[in-house]
């Protein structure tokens, strides 16, 4: 049910933690994340804004990223980021 | 023989010196810890940055289109070394050996015909290999305190030199930097920068064969490699940070050590001068008193 969701910058590893939903802004458009979603890899929007649902329901949580990129294995989710604030 | 003012003031100075190295090698001991985090904090950026690099690239083919980055030249006569440095010396052979392995890599290359130029990050790495190849050093920067430096500023070091690579001026790139392996044991290394070097084994086969791509792979890889020269250079800034924090720590070990035999030494010495000076006063006194 969970989605393994992990940020990391080139100077730390800023989260790696269970969460219900991301909402990752692809270059072509956001797309939702949830746990089982296909493989595939995407380059994000310059100063976009990650959001991410640690529960279903509630309000999300924001994260403002910059030169990013996104993976999703069977591993779940890894956004990579010049920074995230 | 030293007089014993003389050697007083010798003690003296020596017992500065000891105090100085001493409060260096606890700085040094000091940034190191922070060093070192830095160095391993920025560990798993570089690390999946290629594996996804070495997964896209092995789908891709190699053509004409294909970045520049990625499928080199198509030559291998103008190498270019980055040699990684820092700007401050007083760190035992930190930044020598990082200059000789570049300097004995340079020779190899020019005794094969090839043409070696130098990109010198850090000021003692220039002066060092200004000795022996003065006109080959294309530019040099000054990093400052390793440990403060920030991603933005080695980026723009990284925009440079792909630009420098696409612009035709280099075929091939070296990296030369210290690898730290432990507060002892500094390494120094060389990996190739440009074009990417591919380690095919952790690219996964069968898996990754149904991801998607958006947009395509060609596009995602011109974006991902120059980020990955960025990244590689942030690597070898933070290693060099840790190398350079422990190789000082040791130094200065070694110097207060030295310098608390050097103090045993001068005072056995003082000592010795003091009792002369006293046996031969007295020998003075007593034969003046017999001579009445």
């Amino acid at each position: 049910m969970a989605l393994h969701f992990e940020l990391v910058t080139p100077e730390r590893l800023v989260r790696s933690e269970e969460v219900h939903m991301v909402v990752v802004p692809g270059a072509e458009g956001d797309f939702g994340v949830l746990e089982g979603h296909s493989p595939m890899m995407s380059t994000l929007r310059d100063d976009a804004v990650l959001q991410v649902w640690t529960s279903a329901g509630g309000a999300p949580e924001t994260i403002t990223v910059a030169g990013g990129f996104a993976e999703v294995s069977g591993k779940g989710l890894t956004v990579l980021a010049e920074s995230a604030a | 023989m030293a007089s014993l003012k003389a050697l007083k003031i010798r003690i003296n100075s020596v017992k500065s010196t000891q105090k100085i190295t001493k409060a260096m090698k606890m700085v040094a001991a000091a940034k190191l810890k922070r060093a070192q985090e830095a160095a391993e904090a920025s560990r798993p950026y570089a690390e999946r940055l290629e594996a996804v690099v070495s997964s896209i690239a092995s789908k891709v083919s190699v053509g004409p289109q294909s970045p520049k980055l990625l499928a080199g030249s198509g030559k291998d006569q103008v190498h270019l070394f980055v040699v990684a440095t820092s700007d401050k010396g007083l760190a035992g052979a930190f930044n020598t050996n990082i200059v000789r392995l570049a300097r004995r890599r340079a020779l190899e290359l020019q005794a094969e015909g090839k043409t070696v130029k130098f990109y010198t990050i850090g000021k003692k790495g220039k002066d060092q290999l200004a000795r022996t190849f003065r006109n080959d050093i294309v530019h040099m920067v000054e990093p400052g305190d390793l440990g403060k430096l920030g991603f933005e500023q080695v980026r723009d070091w990284g925009a440079d030199l792909t630009a420098r690579f696409e612009a035709g001026e280099f075929d091939v790139a070296h990296l030369f930097f210290s690898k730290f392996v432990s507060v002892l044991t500094q390494e120094p290394t060389e990996i190739q920068l440009m074009p990417v070097a591919l380690s095919n084994d952790n690219a996964p086969a069968g898996a990754a064969a149904s991801v998607d791509y958006e947009p395509d792979e060609e596009e995602i890889l011109a974006d991902l490699l120059p980020r990955n020269v960025a990244v590689q250079l942030l690597r070898a800034q933070r290693e060099n940070a840790a190398s350079e924090q422990g190789s000082k720590m040791t130094a200065m070990d070694n110097a207060t050590r030295n310098a608390g035999d050097m103090i045993n030494k001068l005072t056995i010495q003082y000592n010795r001068t003091r009792q002369a000076a006293i046996t031969t006063e007295l020998v003075e006194i007593i034969s003046g008193a017999e001579a009445l």
